[in-house]
């Protein structure tokens, strides 16, 4: 159980963390999503007393983490892939981390085994791939058998095949009563691990809800509809009771129903398609909606095509000048 | 949707919990025996950590090449001067140490300050403070670990040169050598250079960054030496002097070479270097302990 109050950060003039108040319950997968700089790892950080908050504070179990007498037995984290000394075999790594904390030096050898290492264990980590480096971060959170689980993006930089073995990691720890709290940007991601989500935009809470919660109020499903015929397509929907709204370009939408029994019913009345499709809001627009007023880091794909200067002839683009001259 | 959802069980700012039953409600337990971590944790865990590391066993190597292979090699040219007319009465065969000492002690600086700031630069930093909140625990433990890695390594090639020196220049200068010098030039060499491993070791907390640490360092042992180069005024005399008495090479050769009544007593004899250097290490240590626990990680 991890309970955040008030928690707030302060860089400079930058608010990283706005009074974020929430719980993390154990026994299941808490999703942690943001946009770029929204403050997870920041938050993160502050859970494990790395940063100190400017104002708020977070326990757990109940207590402050300076408070913990063997921290690796209570919270195991992730943080940053490479938050360790490359010279340093993974061996050696996960070995001091043990000794700190009087943890007997064979369950180095088993968290190795658990995450694949075993082979490069004596290597240094300097040379790994971030994937590896990632499992040799997951190793040490897992080092002293923890209650707590914090990961921050786990799934960056691992193959499908880890991807796979990650998903089920955090899956077995929460099924075993851990708290497990896992940061990420892919809502998509989340959906097939995570249980409950807390989203963050600019520091601030924006939904602390269930995931099947979410999914109910953000997944719409609905039959797209296009037909020559419409207005008789309409009529005749309205006729057997279901309503139909007319899309942008012209298309039918019908939400909920069963795309069979439309077409069945369009075939009985001679109503020509051209397009019967079941279609699904995917979560990850729900979450790009949702935290669309907090993005900070937008990409520009090209040059805004907005209100250009003086009228152009359509076709005349891109390129127009270069044929010009060529000619 | 967009507005927080407060949990509704559990109101927030009660912590409802009996501080003495462990309730984490269909909580995990582990089989690993929980035991309270000390501080004899912490110094195996820093000892790992400096062992592993080829860096310190490049750095500590080439140390010991250098004091040792100086060292005689400066023993060796001695052996043809003769010292009826020159040499301070204060001289004796182990003198000849201070050479390779002196060089030997850019390697500790180095290693001093890489012992942290290598935890700053690669990130371990924060996995160390994760496994261990208490931040003075853990600068303690380095501390501790490296002063005495650097004292036993420096005793060792000391008393090794001293006897080498002692051996090559039978009945030239060996006469002079007391015991108290033979204490000075090794166990008061050792303190004094496993102490400027610790103002390193301070230093490289404060700063963070490996460069600019070694660069502080090696600024505050050449640099008094380097001004007085150019203190000619005689207004400037009394500072040129101090300049030079309180250099760290100056004060390297105080230990090895002066007696207890040296030539020049307005300046530090004896073991005065080591009693300095302490104070000053202690005050540095001071201000490494409140940058690791006040600032940011
Ligand atoms: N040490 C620091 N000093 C100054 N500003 C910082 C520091 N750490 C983070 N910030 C700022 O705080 C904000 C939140 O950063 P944080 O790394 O927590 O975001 P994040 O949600 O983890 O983003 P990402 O998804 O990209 O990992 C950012 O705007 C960042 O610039
Ligand atoms: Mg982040």
């Amino acid at each position: 159980m991890i309970e955040l109050q008030g928690l707030t950060k302060r860089y400079g003039d930058k608010l990283a963390v706005d009074g974020l108040t929430c719980t993390v319950r154990p026994g299941i997968v808490t999703g942690f999503l943001g946009p770029n700089g929204a403050g997870k790892s920041t938050t993160m950080r502050m859970m494990l007393d790395l940063d100190r908050p400017t104002a708020g504070s977070v326990h757990l179990d109940g207590k402050h983490y300076r408070q913990l007498r063997d921290p690796l037995k209570v919270v195991g984290a992730l943080l940053d892939a490479k938050a360790m000394h490359g010279g340093r075999s993974a061996y050696n790594h996960l070995l001091c981390l043990a000794q700190s904390n009087g943890i007997p030096r064979a369950r180095v050898a088993e968290v190795l085994d658990t995450v694949g290492l075993t082979s490069v264990a004596k290597k240094r980590s300097k040379g790994f791939s971030l994937g590896m480096g990632q499992r040799l971060g997951i190793a040490g959170a897992l080092l002293g058998d923890p209650q707590v689980l914090l990961f921050d993006e786990p799934v960056n930089g691992l193959d499908p095949e880890g991807i796979h073995w990650i998903r089920n990691l955090m899956k077995n720890l929460a099924s075993q009563g851990r708290t497990v709290f896992v940061s990420s940007h892919l809502m998509s991601e989340m959906a097939l691990t995570a249980e409950h989500l807390i989203v963050i935009g600019q520091g601030r809470l924006l939904a602390d809800t269930s995931m099947a919660d979410f999914i109910a109020q953000n997944s719409r499903s609905y039959v797209r509809l296009r037909s020559p015929e419409r207005e008789r397509l309409l009529d005749v929907l309205s006729g057997s009771g279901i309503t139909a709204v007319t899309a942008g370009d012209g298309s039918l939408e019908v939400d909920g129903a069963d795309g069979a029994r439309l077409g069945e019913l369009a075939a009985r009345h001679q109503i020509v398609l051209h397009e019967l499709s079941p279609q699904q809001a995917s979560l990850e627009e729900a979450f790009m909606q949702l935290t669309a007023e907090s993005v900070e880091y937008h990409a520009h794909s090209a040059p805004a095509p907005g209100p250009a200067p003086g009228p152009q002839p359509p076709g005349s683009g891109w390129g127009t000048d270069w044929q010009k001259k060529g000619s | 949707m967009t507005a927080p959802q407060h949990p509704q069980p559990a109101a927030p700012q009660a912590p409802a919990f009996a501080p003495e039953a462990p309730q984490w409600t269909g909580g995990y337990l582990s089989p690993i025996p929980v035991r309270k971590a000390t501080l004899a944790d912490a110094l195996a865990s820093e000892w790992t950590k400096i062992r592993s590391l080829r860096s310190t066993m490049w750095t500590l190597g080439v140390m010991v090449a250098l004091v040792f292979g100086i060292g005689c090699a400066i023993a060796a040219a001695a052996t043809a001067v003769d010292d009826n007319g020159g040499g301070g009465k204060d001289m004796s065969a182990l003198s000849f140490g201070v050479f390779g000492v002196l060089l030997g002690v850019i390697c500790v600086i180095t290693l001093g300050v890489l012992t942290i700031s290598s935890e700053f630069g690669t990130g371990m930093i924060r996995t160390t403070l994760t496994a261990c909140p208490n931040r003075a625990r853990v600068l303690t433990a380095k501390a501790i670990v490296f002063f005495l890695l650097v004292f036993t390594i420096t005793l060792v090639s000391t008393t090794l040169v001293g006897m080498v020196a002692e051996s090559m220049l039978q009945g030239q200068w060996t006469d002079r050598t007391t015991g108290e010098m033979w204490l000075r030039a090794t166990v008061g060499v050792s303190l004094f250079v496993a102490l400027i491993g610790l103002l390193a070791l301070a230093v490289g907390t404060i700063v963070r960054h490996s460069a600019g640490a070694i660069t502080a360092m090696l600024g505050l042992m050449l640099l008094p030496l380097v001004m007085t180069m150019f203190m000619y005024a005689s207004a400037l005399s009394e500072v040129r002097k101090f300049l030079l008495q309180y250099s760290i090479p100056y004060e390297l050769f105080v230990l090895f070479a002066s007696g207890t009544d040296g030539p020049d007593s307005s300046g530090p004899t004896g073991w005065d270097p080591v009693w300095i250097m302490m104070g000053v290490v202690a005050v540095a240590l001071g201000g490494a302990y409140a940058a690791l626990m006040k600032r940011d990680a």
